[in-house]
């Protein structure tokens, strides 16, 4: 499952502990924001403020419905309307996988924020190795989607990201996967579905 | 800034005194609110989708405000003893915070909403989003459409008489800026008793003002909607109004503006003028699928071959799209005033808040502490998402609340008039959780 779009207004464990790396009263802007469930949570939880950046018009109407600030931007058109360390915090949930401009989007992520939190799905999970193993592209609960038809136009690992990271210059503050709900800090890029990094410039 | 106290009566006490003013011996459509209704409704263009929430339940009552104290007017010139029309929808709440004011663009008026009893086809021209049940709902809203100063709908305007001088103004009307609008509608509140708005909402130029009403009054705003507007005009938009104006002021029938007393009235500069500005509210894309080159009235002969000949003529009506300018340019020359046609596109080329902070608009938008909800379009070049943008990014800057929608319609700046679902379903959803907001206070 998508772990941004849980609807409904339930925020998944998944969710939840990506947002306790939020520190209470941050200004969030979080992009890809979908029906703005982390915003009202992290504005609910952590008495945060903030802006999500969406561009799907249903995912629109839901932020303003629930009474969260939503922009709609297609973010590869990039954050110019941003300027430099305006957020304390940039969230980027499962927004990377699906944006042409990976790189540029984050280095603007710790730009515009003063850290970044990037999650994703590991594509390295043991399962998808399994599957890719067995000689077919993986669809499983992280990854529901066929591979003729899913919306992620790139996939990539744990260790990917920190690779990229690095090469862009930017700090990794923190880094660990999440599986079940939980964090995961042995053998993230084995073990667990969802990659998350906390970067900075 | 502190209300402005003013001395105000309903017109219902004033009514001889405005039935002798010598601007109402000429025929002008513009000075009757009724007569001018049926035209004010229909800003849009006639194949809009508008029409469809036909709602019949909703009476509209123009009314009218008298000011006397003058107006301090932005020129350094003031306006003494003028009158506002306006309407009203729904009900005011025992606390005076569900007020709603609409804010009118170039060529509508305070005809907002509903219809007027026995009238045909007298929808108000935002009739599709404020009503019973609408978007802007009524039930839950005391809403106020208000006619500008300068407007040629009721308000003082350039045909009547100035009291100074007991001749009709006609181009001696001093030019009103938004912000001198704004003024005026925040006495036509005092008067009504209402100090805090729980929104300000408009689009284009009645976008221009709400966006102003945020900072000439930011603790009369709760929420602001500036739909379809820009933060000031670019050299381009200021070009269309310029040709607008020159092709009126150029009228032999014009007479400097004082056609008025010459029994004339320059419909050919009218006529040219709306129809520039109609192609500008239009996008390419929904005039080809409209008209494309499709020619006037197709003969039997070219039913049976589907190949019209042309009648090779330079100056006859040959393609549809001519011949819907030339209409709507004859409609609009029959109820439109020329001097009001020239102040309102004025007040467009001189609005720009940012103008004093050198430019910056960031700076400029410090002031307002209102909640925002800006939605543009994406096929309006009139007043193009880029420039709702740079709204957005003053607001973000200051940290203010802050949401924007940006509607992929095809239907150009005149979007903001029809129905797109994505659109309504936005703003209704702002509106209820402003009336949520309500309910919660004490």
């Amino acid at each position: 499952m998508n772990a941004h779009h849980t609807t409904d207004g339930l925020v998944s464990p998944t969710l939840q502990r990506i947002g306790e790396l939020v520190p209470e009263g941050a200004r969030v802007l979080d992009l890809g924001c979908g029906d703005g469930t982390m915003l009202a949570h992290l504005q609910k939880v952590r008495g945060c403020t903030g802006y999500g950046i969406e561009l799907d018009d249903a995912n629109v109407l839901a932020c303003v419905q629930r009474g969260v600030n939503v922009i709609q931007l297609n973010l590869d058109e990039g954050l110019s309307m941003f300027e430099d360390a305006s957020f304390d915090v940039v969230l980027q949930i499962d927004t990377l996988q699906n944006l042409r401009n990976a790189e540029v989007m984050l280095r603007e992520t710790v730009r515009v924020g003063r850290f970044g939190i990037v999650a994703f799905p590991n594509f390295a999970h043991w399962p998808n190795r399994l599957s890719v193993l067995k000689g077919r592209m993986p669809v499983t609960k992280r990854l529901p989607y066929q591979w003729y038809d899913t919306p992620n136009i790139r996939v990539g690992t744990h260790a990917d990201l920190g690779v990229l990271a690095r090469a862009c210059g930017l700090k990794v503050l923190d880094n660990f996967g999440i599986q079940d709900g939980e964090v995961l800090r042995f053998a993230p890029n084995l073990l667990a579905g969802t990659s998350v990094y906390k970067l900075s410039r | 800034m502190a209300p402005l106290r003013t001395l105000c009566r309903p017109l219902s006490q004033h009514i001889d005194g405005i039935a002798i003013l010598p601007g109402r011996r000429f025929d002008f459509n513009c000075g009757r609110v009724t007569s001018s209704a049926k035209d004010a409704c229909q800003p849009g263009f006639a194949f809009s989708a508008t029409g469809f929430f036909c709602d019949m339940e909703l009476i509209a009552t123009p009314q009218s405000m008298f000011f006397e104290a003058a107006l301090p007017l932005q020129s350094g010139a003031s306006l003494r003893g003028y009158h506002l029309s306006f309407e009203t929808y729904g009900q005011l709440n025992a606390s005076k915070s569900n007020a709603v004011l609409i804010c009118h663009a170039l060529n509508a008026s305070h005809h907002v909403a509903g219809t007027y009893a026995g009238q045909d086809k007298s929808e108000g021209w935002w009739h599709n989003m404020i009503g019973p049940g609408k978007p802007l709902d009524t039930n839950q809203f005391f809403v106020i459409g208000v006619n500008n100063l300068g407007s040629c709908f009721g308000s003082t305007g350039p045909m009547h008489t100035n009291p100074d001088t007991g001749e009709v103004y006609g181009a001696d009307f001093p030019v009103v800026t938004v912000e001198d609008w704004v003024n005026a509608q925040a006495r036509l509140l005092d008067a009504l008793g209402i100090q805090t708005l729980a929104a300000v909402m408009g689009g284009s130029l009645g976008g221009m003002q709400t966006l102003s009403w945020t900072l000439q009054y930011p603790n009369r705003v709760r929420h602001a909607l500036v739909i379809a507007s820009a933060p000031n005009l670019t050299a381009e938009n200021i070009a269309f109004n310029e040709v607008a104006r020159r092709a009126i002021v150029t009228d032999p029938d014009f007479h400097g503006g004082h056609f008025y007393q010459h029994g004339t009235v320059p419909k050919r500069g009218l006529r040219i003028a709306r129809m520039i500005g109609h192609i500008t509210y239009l996008s390419d894309d929904v005039m080809n699928e409209k008209f494309g080159r499709q020619q006037k009235a197709p003969t039997p002969a070219a039913l049976d071959t589907l190949l019209q000949s042309y009648k090779y003529s330079t100056q006859e009506v040959e393609f549809q799209i001519e011949s819907y300018l030339r209409y709507q340019g004859d409609k609009f020359a029959e109820y439109f005033d020329a001097n009001t046609y020239l102040l309102i596109t004025r007040a467009l080329d001189y609005f720009d808040p940012a103008r004093a902070y050198g430019g910056n608009l960031s700076l400029a938008l410090g002031r307002a502490t209102a909640k925002f909800l800006l939605v543009s379009f994406t096929t309006d070049w009139r007043f193009s998402p880029k420039r709702s943008r740079e709204i957005v990014k003053a607001l973000l800057d200051n940290k203010r609340d802050v949401s924007y929608a940006e509607i992929d319609a095809p239907h150009g700046h005149d979007a903001f008039l029809l129905d797109d679902p994505r659109y309504m379903n936005v703003v209704r959803s702002y509106f209820e959780n402003i009336s949520r907001s309500l309910e919660g206070q004490p």
